[in-house]
């Protein structure tokens, strides 16, 4: 099982030509992922590492069947780009780029959502399944096959995670980066509630930080839907208040989204806390085991 | 992107948006000219000599003052231009002042709060009004929530006609003062659209003793990601107002933003640079800093890195704090070699290394010659943090 991506999967890259995307398809190729194209409008007809590239995604989904799309596409075009790969059918929908205008994925949002498509990203690393597929730009060494699913707003923090769990020999069964922009397509209850279906997951990592309410909004989800144990972190409880650290989304203003108040939701939704990021790994290896 | 108030009137004037009138001045001189031509175009006598800082609680802190005739406005002028104003916001260090607006006094029959912004929850902009105007919206927030008035705009169709006059029709207002509201908020929301704005705060929004509705004050804060498309708006950024460390930074695509603490850091990540600030904190230090190298990290921005977090006199300590995925772990020693070598870090330096090509970097730190620290796992370099700092 595993959640989004799988061996299944059926991958194309958007911006796929460009350095960005020849670089990390280049990887998700080595890695095994099944990629079976790309798209590069005015490109179409060629081929590009051994796959076909076409001009739009509905090409790709006609002659490739495919399902999943990661999107490397530059910030003024990536909007674009999701809404195209929506309305071609695509049904999970990976985006990298970072610095897309927050208006932008107002609208991008809802029609994903009226169209039901899933939407990872933007500005996150992707998702991957050890073994299976890895959409998107996480190192392929730090995964290992197992049952703790990740999901974190952060891209080298998760990487830590991950590195941390495969060092106490607990394996992942899917790892997803959501992104750490205020207007994300999937936020952290939409993760836990796959991870919470998915039968091959045993435990969740969550790695929030400050910013935003969506760690209170999956401390509900916790409280009322989770029967697995959920271990989280929160980053930035030494973050001054009113400033941006590095993400768009990672800010405390008005007082609200602060680290201190989203631990304590969480930890009162029954989550387990890890308040030294160092000690992510160590803390469910010593819960699996006892 | 923050912008001045004088400047937030001037993007919202642009769009229909009635705003109170005024001129900025960046000297004694030129607030008086301001002053004398305002008088000759309506009469008024008495004015608002308003700093422009970037920070609110402008106020309070003595920066905003009302004059009464021309030679007011001078001494006035000369009193706030060139202060060093302190405010909430600003921090105890304050923020010195170098222009300030001179603005037409206006006859204030009632206050009210509107402001636009992004509803992280729901995903749409939100439509935020309230009778408390001229108070701090978050107070009214926390103490009186049922006095704030909110409306979701739908983003495939847009603020709706019955949705400014539900938020004009919140105020109380009749007649031609209803009829100006609708007006206002309608500009003020193409203003925002129009601007890609993150906030667009008006408090307070007045009625004047006249029956004029207009914006008395301005906040404007414009979205970073946007800007590309906002050539024109790029132009308002003001350096002068942003710390100058932080410029630099900026300068090099490092994204570093000053703190109070004692132990400098240098991160891949922000999520990662926050967790390493918050384990500075855990291993008995405070962090100086925040600082994301980014996915580009190399020898130049590394020794720009340095650069910065030496020019912060209270660092004692420097924890570089890299997982390498894209970014390469090599090149990053190289870089804090050579950085090292040029710069000349003369206080203890710890570097922790992981993931692409970690053990070809810890290779070439070891081989370095250097004293630096070395680590692999992130516990490791915490507990060389606290060692140092006990040792010191």
């Amino acid at each position: 099982m595993s959640i989004l991506v799988n061996r299944n999967t059926r991958l194309i890259v958007q911006g796929f030509t460009g350095k960005e995307g020849t670089y990390h398809s280049e990887q998700m190729i080595e890695y095994g992922t099944p990629l079976v194209g790309g798209v590069t409008p005015g490109k179409g007809g060629q081929s590009h590492l051994g796959r076909p590239v076409f001009n739009t995604v509905a090409d790709a989904v006609r002659e490739e069947g495919a399902n999943t799309t990661v999107i490397f596409v530059p910030p003024p075009f990536a909007a674009d780009a999701i809404l195209e790969a929506t309305t071609a059918g695509i049904e999970t929908i990976v985006c990298i780029t970072e610095g897309i205008p927050a208006r932008d994925m107002i609208s991008v949002y809802h029609y994903v959502h009226k169209k039901g498509a899933t939407l990872i990203g933007p500005n996150c690393p992707g998702v991957v399944t050890p073994g299976q597929a890895k959409v998107g730009i996480m190192p392929a060494m730090i995964f290992k096959e197992g049952s703790v699913g990740v999901v974190s707003r952060s891209g080298t923090l998760t990487y830590e995670a991950v590195d941390q769990l495969s060092r106490q020999g607990l394996g992942q069964s899917t790892a997803v980066g959501i992104g750490g922009d205020p207007v994300i397509g999937s936020r952290f209850v939409d993760i836990l509630r796959l991870f919470e279906a998915d039968p091959e997951t045993s435990a969740v990592v969550m790695i929030g930080e400050i910013g935003g309410n969506a760690e209170e909004e999956a401390a509900t989800y916790i409280k009322d839907h989770m029967s697995k144990p959920v271990f989280a972190f929160i980053a930035g409880s030494t973050a001054p208040p009113g400033r941006r650290m590095g993400h768009a989304g990672a800010i405390i203003s008005g007082g609200k989204g602060t680290a201190e108040d989203k631990f304590a939701a969480l930890e009162e939704a029954g989550a387990r806390i890890v308040m030294n990021p160092a000690a992510i790994g160590e803390m469910v290896a010593n819960s699996v085991s006892t | 992107m923050k912008v001045h108030e004088y400047q937030g009137k001037d993007i919202l004037a642009s769009f229909g948006v009635s705003v109170q009138a005024g001129t900025i001045a960046r000297t004694v001189n030129e607030a008086v000219s301001a002053a004398e031509a305002l008088n000759e175009a309506s009469g008024v006598d008495l004015f608002v000599v308003k700093a422009q800082i970037h920070a609110g609680g402008r106020g309070k802190g003595g920066g905003v003052k009302l004059a009464r005739g021309v030679e007011e406005v001078r001494r006035r002028a000369t009193d706030i231009l060139g202060m060093t104003l302190i405010t909430h916001q600003t921090g105890p260090a304050g923020q010195k002042v170098r222009s300030v607006l001179i603005a037409e006094a206006v006859d204030i029959a009632s206050e009210f709060y509107l402001g636009i912004t992004l509803d992280r929850e729901r995903n749409m902009s939100v439509i935020m009004a309230s009778t408390e105007g001229g108070v701090d919206i978050e107070t009214v927030a926390a103490e009186t929530p049922e006095k704030i008035v909110k409306i979701w705009i739908d983003p495939s169709i847009g603020l709706q006609a019955f949705q400014a006059r539900e938020i004009a029709f919140s105020f109380g207002l009749e007649g031609a003062a209803l009829k100006q509201a609708i007006e206002f908020i309608t500009a003020l929301y193409m203003a925002y659209e129009k601007s890609d704005c993150s906030l667009a705060e008006i408090n307070p929004l007045v009625l004047t003793r006249q029956g004029e509705i207009m914006a008395v004050d301005a906040k404007i804060i414009l979205d970073d990601n946007a800007l590309f498309r906002h050539k024109d708006l790029l132009e308002l950024r003001d350096l002068a107002e942003e710390d100058p460390l932080e410029v630099e930074a900026s300068r090099h695509s490092l994204n570093y933003v000053k703190l109070d603490g004692n132990v400098g850091c240098m991160v891949n990540g922000a999520g990662l640079a926050m967790a390493t600030m918050d384990i500075i904190k855990l291993a008995g230090g405070e962090p100086a800093n925040f600082l994301d190298v980014g996915g580009a990290a190399n020898p130049e921005s590394v020794e720009a890195g340095f650069r910065i977090i030496l020019k912060d006199p209270n660092v004692r300590a420097i924890l570089v704090n890299i997982f390498g995925g894209i970014v390469r772990c090599d090149q990053v020693a190289m870089g804090v070699v050579e950085a090292s070598k040029n710069v000349g870090i003369e206080m203890p330096l710890i570097v922790r290394l992981q993931g692409t090509n970690a053990e070809e970097g810890k290779k070439i730190l070891d081989e370095s010659g250097l004293s630096i620290a070395t680590a692999v796992v992130f516990q490791e370099a915490a507990d060389k943090v606290t060692q140092i700092l006990q040792s010191a």
